[in-house]
């Protein structure tokens, strides 16, 4: 049971590393800026993913007990994650370098981050000088 | 056996903050630079619960859950920064 533990947790560790070091590389080795922006989903999830859960099964092997903190930080990254996915694309899509190289959407309007008329739904916080 | 296998997730995750911070030193826009450096506290977040698993302790992992939570306001603070203008509008 223990050996086959230790198997286990032995795979999950070096499958870690692997995919964390392939996101890392592919950082390094694509050349747009939207491929660039997949590669290091792949390290945020699958090699910080299986790294806790080797230290959770780690945790219960040696005795010490289950402990909470390794299943937030994988809840509060696999949140997360693509919160800032999202406003990486953004800040690349407004950084106006593809110009007409963006697909197109298939139907009459434009894509929604550059939408003008979002803006009128400010006046419902209150003004500063009131 | 296990010690092995941390000792190679532990250089595979070194390699990739190095391989990060190429990125961060040639990137050609600010975007790259800061998508670099989410990537680089990805890494160090692993790192940090690799550490742990290898010295059995649990503070470790309070650091780990620091680290995500400041990494993830500094870049989301970063990006609307190049979005808006300002941080909080």
């Amino acid at each position: 049971m223990t050996f086959a533990l230790e198997i286990l947790l032995s795979v999950l560790l070096v499958v870690g590393g692997i995919f964390g070091l392939t996101g890392s590389y592919g950082l390094i080795r694509l050349k747009d800026r939207m491929q660039r922006l997949h590669a290091p989903t792949k390290a945020s999830t699958i090699g910080v993913g299986t790294a806790l859960i080797a230290s959770m099964l780690h945790g219960l092997m040696i005795g010490t007990g289950f402990s909470w903190q390794e299943v937030l930080v994988m809840i509060f990254i696999f949140v997360t994650a693509p919160i800032t996915a999202n406003y990486l694309s953004k800040v690349h899509l407004h950084s106006r370098h593809y110009g007409d190289a963006l697909p197109k959407t298939g139907v009459s309007r434009d894509w929604a981050t550059f939408d003008r008329t979002t803006e009128g739904a400010e006046p419902m916080l209150p003004s500063r000088d009131s | 056996m296990i010690t092995y296998a941390l000792g190679l997730a532990m250089v595979c995750f070194g390699l990739g903050l190095i391989l990060n911070l190429w990125r961060l030193a040639i990137g050609p826009t600010v975007a790259d630079r800061v998508l670099a450096l989410d990537t680089m506290v990805v890494n160090v977040i692993a790192i940090i619960v690799l550490f742990g698993i290898q010295t059995g302790q649990g503070i470790n992992f309070e650091a780990a859950m620091l680290f995500a939570l400041t990494g993830f306001v500094g870049t989301v603070a970063f990006c609307k920064y190049l979005l808006r203008g300002s941080v909080i509008e």
